[in-house]
């Protein structure tokens, strides 16, 4: 069994966007068909929808809503640096473009939180 | 300077422990410095590998708290203060012939599986081949010529630790200064070997490669150039 | 190695390389997408959500069904593909089995998000 590498080799700012981008990506994939099905509700009459948004606006509900977005705010932008990485000019592992990342999900998730208790 | 310094030093093959030793520290001391002064005084059994000593060949590459890097060029000042521990140990994603050496059989072998190596069409009766030196191209190419094969971003990679067919940064580095080579012919078959899961497009650019490549090469970039021209090729149908 | 399974492994490798390169363009597809949907989804939050005020925006709106049609199938072609990732890597799936998970989670997302923007608009 050949030896693998440890978290002190995984203590640096591009693995650790690697690691949030595929978590956050994971966690965004496992919520689409629950968001699907949620709106799905509305074929069964406006009615039908506002019961499950009524359901939904407890805080543990909320709270995970919040998450999403701030993952998926992350999940972007760190896709971003990924595309500019692929297909744009050589400019090392653009780590700048981290702190993008985690700016612009911080940003989103403060708007949304007061959108949410607007 | 009379204060010791501890070093745990991997002991056994794939399977093993690590065991400890006391050595003395010295000013400007290397780690390779400091296995050599265990294999001569403490443990004579001790299996390593270096040649050069000064940072040119590679071959002393092992992993130090963690992290592959050159023992000859690794100041133990800078990565065991006094008081902390000096762990080494193999590199890893290698097979473990004994001790700190590992068997390099499998680096290389991917090397030549992702066509690294220049073919040609050129004969002795041609004319030199003009290249422009400055053309994107060479300057694309120029980026990841220096790389010796030292495996220390092979050691470092988890695509290659997580897909074992997966060529990895230096192989595919390589493939990619070739891929630029304006003289070389062998440009499909170099795109066909570098293509898919077990070539470039496993990469997920952790970049840990580029973040610890001793000749500051950036195997992330020379993938990315190989993925957009792999993946145009595939598409276009011309692989 | 014969040229039949040169043939194999390339064949493999060509398909993976077409799967890179349409999960790329989705993602850029989905950028576009993401970053309209972010500005919608904190625009409805405000104030409470509600059913009459969602479906008051989106029913009959045909802007809004193309729109996030094409955000459904974008999902369905970029998802999968990182899904088989995590599969092959931390879940020690084989290829093929990697594969179909994937193939059948994109019709889950293909069939579930259409339906759900039919729901909303009709």
């Amino acid at each position: 069994m050949k030896r693998g590498s440890d978290l002190r080799a995984r203590s640096h700012p591009s693995y650790w966007a690697f690691l949030m981008h595929r978590l956050s990506g994971l966690a965004l994939a496992l919520f689409l068909p629950l968001h699907f099905w949620a709106l799905s509700r509305a074929l069964d009459g406006a009615g039908a929808l506002e019961g499950f948004l009524r359901f939904t606006d407890r805080g543990v509900f909320k709270l995970a809503e919040w998450s999403l977005v701030v993952l998926l705010a992350f999940h972007l932008m760190g896709g971003v640096r990924l595309l500019l990485i692929e297909f744009g000019p050589a400019s090392g592992l653009r780590k700048n473009w981290i702190a993008v990342a985690a700016g612009f999900a911080a940003a989103t998730g403060m708007v949304y939180a007061l959108a949410l208790f607007n | 300077m009379a204060s010791s310094l501890t070093v745990k030093i991997w002991r056994g093959t794939d399977s093993g422990a690590f065991s400890s030793y006391e050595v003395p520290r010295q000013a400007a001391q290397t780690v390779l410095d400091v296995v050599t002064h265990v294999q001569r005084f403490l443990e004579p059994t001790l299996a390593y590998r270096f040649a050069c000593r000064v940072g040119m060949c590679g071959s002393c590459a092992m992993t130090v708290n963690g992290k592959a890097r050159w023992t000859c060029r690794t100041h133990v000042a800078r990565v065991a203060r006094e008081g902390e521990v000096l762990e080494i140990a193999p590199l890893a994603n290698l097979p473990v012939i004994k001790d700190l050496a590992t068997d390099m059989t499998g680096f290389f072998d991917k090397w030549a599986a992702a066509r690294g190596r220049f073919h040609g069409s050129a004969t002795r009766h041609d004319d030199f081949a003009r290249v422009a030196p400055g053309s994107p191209e060479r300057a694309a190419a120029n980026a990841g010529i220096e790389c010796i094969g030292c495996a220390v971003c092979y050691a470092s990679c988890d695509v290659v630790t997580w897909r074992p067919e997966f060529l990895g940064p230096a192989a595919l580095n390589r493939a990619w200064t070739l891929v630029n080579d304006v003289r070389d012919v062998a440009q499909t078959e170099r795109l066909r070997a570098v293509a898919g899961d077990a070539g470039c497009h496993a990469c997920h650019t952790q970049g840990s490669c580029t973040e610890r490549c001793p000749k500051q090469i950036a195997p992330t970039l020379a993938i990315a150039g190989l993925k957009r021209k792999v993946g145009r090729a595939a598409v276009r149908g011309e692989l | 190695m014969s040229d039949a399974n040169m043939s194999d492994a390339n064949v493999a490798g060509v398909a993976q390389a077409k799967r890179w390169y349409w999960q790329r363009i989705s993602a850029m597809v989905l950028a576009l997408c993401v970053v309209v949907h972010l500005a919608v989804l904190i625009y409805a939050t405000r104030g409470g959500l509600s059913a009459a005020e969602i479906l008051g925006r989106t029913q009959h709106n045909w802007g809004f069904a193309v729109f996030y049609a094409v955000f459904v199938v974008a999902c369905a072609v970029h998802v999968p593909v990182g899904l088989a990732n995590i599969g092959r890597e931390w879940l020690g799936l084989g290829e093929a089995t990697a594969l179909w998970l994937a193939r059948a989670f994109a019709l889950l997302l293909l069939v579930t998000g259409l339906r759900a923007v039919y729901a909303v608009v009709a």
